[in-house]
């Protein structure tokens, strides 16, 4: 008898199980890293959901608008991340947009400096706020506007690099000397030609910075400024359970934020058939 | 406030531009050494010559999108060189298709004319009519994702023209285009260009292009205008040697001027120019492939080294007893006997020839 060797066959079947084994050590990585992120989000809602008597129900929930300053403080933190979006689109969107067609050899250089904020210690950014505005007008100086300045500072290292990223994936120049060409003024072209073409990069810029803004605690702290992370800190060193569901509630705030941008984002690539 | 525009596509009198002593540097570079060119109303010149001749340069000044160092634009005899490219009221279509990703076909073209005031149903009606010039009405809600690349130049063509614009710019629009799509659409080009009647200025570098397509061709070379005249002038009468080498194919062959005439290869032929030399004296003849006559010849003089098919041309290349090749362009009927290293006589055609030192 002779025996048949299929010499295509067997390195086959050494690639299947060499796939197979990276298949399953990618999945084990995957499943601890969901742990590891919904392990302490599942026992914070289990916590915030606890009633008397080992029981759960949605009391401490209810409870939480009645509670003294939260609405004040929620309403604080959504008008800083308000302003703190716009402050920062109408500085950053032009800015990066004229660096692209009039300073390209300046773009390392100024992403350098917007990635700053990343490395400079958040007291540091504090007091060099204070320092800064020591004398100024009382309406920044004694406001939440001084925080949203210094958000802005903070969200400089995504909004740059989300706009930088959106701007490089659109042929910037041609599209803007087009727009020039038709009888656009520089505004218009702003307007009507840049902005359109980089509303997803600009609505992810967006999202991330209001979720910084919406769990930012230690500058609004070391500011003396009540948003609803402070809140949510002072509160919890009277009640946890409030706390708690304080905590999920920016959580899902930020996560709701996250989804609009993403549903946003696919309806823009759908529609021109590409994403910026 | 509301704009009226003209929807009829018959001729309007194009205006007239003048280009004068313009000059442009980068560094140490030159791009533009003193550009002098005036254009007629209506009438389309192409600007020829090789990659950084300056060319775009001179478009893109022209357009407003770029700064000259010295000299002026003329646009119906006013100078618009300080006037901002959103207000000189021309119209460019770019090498790379320059649709808004973000507006359809329709949209595009309707631009120009809701930044100048125009009602939305003048727009929609406007810029429909406009895609229907160039064929793509059914096209009107695509985005430019949807769309070839012929198609997105002709809707760039589109949008260009809805806002009747004094002077129509091409830089390079067909350079992106596949070989069946550019003859197709060079062809359209130019026959809404003179429908219209508007003044064009059309950059390529493209020879074929620029003398199919152009009233009059101007070829630049190093930032300075070498020649400009219609194109059989170009072709048949080069100014220069660089035009002559330039435009179409040309043969070097060493010759001995005389007067009026040059020897080459014991044929006498008239030159354009005499050259500035005694006679007697070596000179390099210009000779296009298609006035080289080759004739299959058992005693023949020359040799042939290689022939190329080129469909109802064969270009067949010999080599001379001094070792030069020259090149033949012939009917590939009469190619046939001249397979390489077959010996062959060489004519030349009784047609002037340009002579160089």
């Amino acid at each position: 008898m002779t025996a048949v060797v299929d010499l295509t066959t067997a390195p086959r079947a050494a690639t299947r199980r060499k796939l197979g084994r990276s298949r399953v050590v990618a999945w084990l990585v995957l499943i601890v890293s969901a742990l590891f992120f919904l392990i302490p989000i599942v026992a914070s809602v289990e916590f915030s959901l606890r009633g008397v008597h080992d029981t759960h129900d949605l009391s401490t929930w209810e409870n939480l608008f009645g509670q003294p300053g939260f609405l004040d403080n929620l309403i604080t933190s959504l008008e800083l991340a308000a302003g703190t979006v716009v402050i920062t689109l109408v500085l950053m969107v032009p800015t990066t947009a004229w660096v692209h067609l009039r300073l390209p050899r300046m773009r390392r250089l100024i992403e350098a400096i917007c990635v700053l904020p990343l490395v400079i210690p958040a007291v540091v950014l504090a007091n060099g706020v204070l320092v800064a505005f020591r004398g100024g007008p009382s309406w920044i100086t004694g406001s939440p506007v001084i925080l949203a300045l210094e958000y802005v500072v903070l969200a400089l290292p995504f909004t740059y690099r989300t706009l930088d990223a959106g701007l490089s994936s659109i042929p910037l120049t041609t599209l803007v000397e087009a727009g020039r060409n038709l009888g656009a003024s520089w505004l218009t072209v702003l307007m009507r030609v840049v902005v359109p073409n980089l509303r997803t990069s600009i609505l992810n810029a967006s999202i991330l910075s209001a979720a910084m803004v919406l769990g930012e605690f230690t500058i609004a702290n070391l500011l003396l400024l009540n948003t609803l992370p402070v809140w949510t800190v002072q509160a919890g060193q009277q009640d946890g359970e409030v706390a708690t569901a304080a905590s999920m509630l920016i959580l899902i705030v930020t996560w709701a934020l996250l989804l609009l941008m993403s549903v946003f984002g696919q309806r823009g690539a759908r529609r021109t058939g590409r994403s910026s | 406030m509301t704009a009226t525009i003209d929807t009829s596509t018959e001729a309007r009198p194009g205006s007239p531009v003048r280009l004068a002593g313009l000059r442009r540097g980068y560094g140490q570079v030159t791009a533009l050494d003193g550009l002098d060119l005036d254009i007629a109303p209506g009438e389309l010149v192409s600007l020829l010559g090789p990659s950084g001749c300056g060319k775009t340069t001179a478009l893109r000044i022209v357009a407003g999108l770029e700064h000259s160092d010295a000299g002026a634009v003329f646009v119906d005899g006013q100078d618009i060189t300080k006037v901002p490219a959103n207000k000189r009221d021309m119209a460019m279509v770019f090498q790379s298709y320059s649709l808004f990703p973000n507006l359809t076909a329709g949209e595009n073209v309707a631009f120009g004319l809701r930044l100048r005031g125009v009602s939305p149903a003048e727009r929609r009606k406007r810029s429909g009519e406009l895609l229907e010039l160039v064929g793509l009405n059914q096209h009107y809600d695509r985005y430019a994702t949807q769309m070839s690349g012929g198609q997105q130049q002709r809707v760039a063509l589109a949008r260009a023209l809805a806002i009747e614009p004094k002077v129509l710019l091409l830089d390079e629009p067909l350079s992106a285009l596949d070989a069946k799509v550019r003859v197709q659409l060079r062809d359209e080009i130019r026959g809404l260009q003179q429908r219209l009647g508007i003044t064009t200025l059309f950059v390529t570098h493209d020879q074929e292009e620029a003398l199919s397509m152009s009233d009059r061709v101007a070829v630049m070379n190093d930032g300075r205008l070498e020649q400009c005249a219609s194109p059989d002038e170009v072709y048949t009468r080069p100014a220069t040697p660089f035009v002559a080498a330039f435009v179409g194919a040309m043969n070097r062959i060493g010759g001995i001027a005389s007067g009026t005439e040059v020897e080459i290869l014991g044929q006498r032929l008239s030159v354009t120019q005499p050259p500035e030399v005694p006679a007697g004296s070596k000179v390099t003849a210009l000779v296009r492939p298609e006035s080289v006559l080759i004739s299959p010849a058992v005693a023949g003089t020359v040799r042939v080294a290689r022939s190329s098919f080129r469909g109802p041309v064969t270009r067949v290349t010999v080599e001379l007893p001094d070792g030069t090749e020259v090149d033949s362009d012939l009917p590939s009927s009469a190619a046939v006997d001249l397979r390489p290293g077959a010996l062959a006589d060489i004519r030349f055609a009784p047609e002037p020839v340009m002579v160089i030192r």
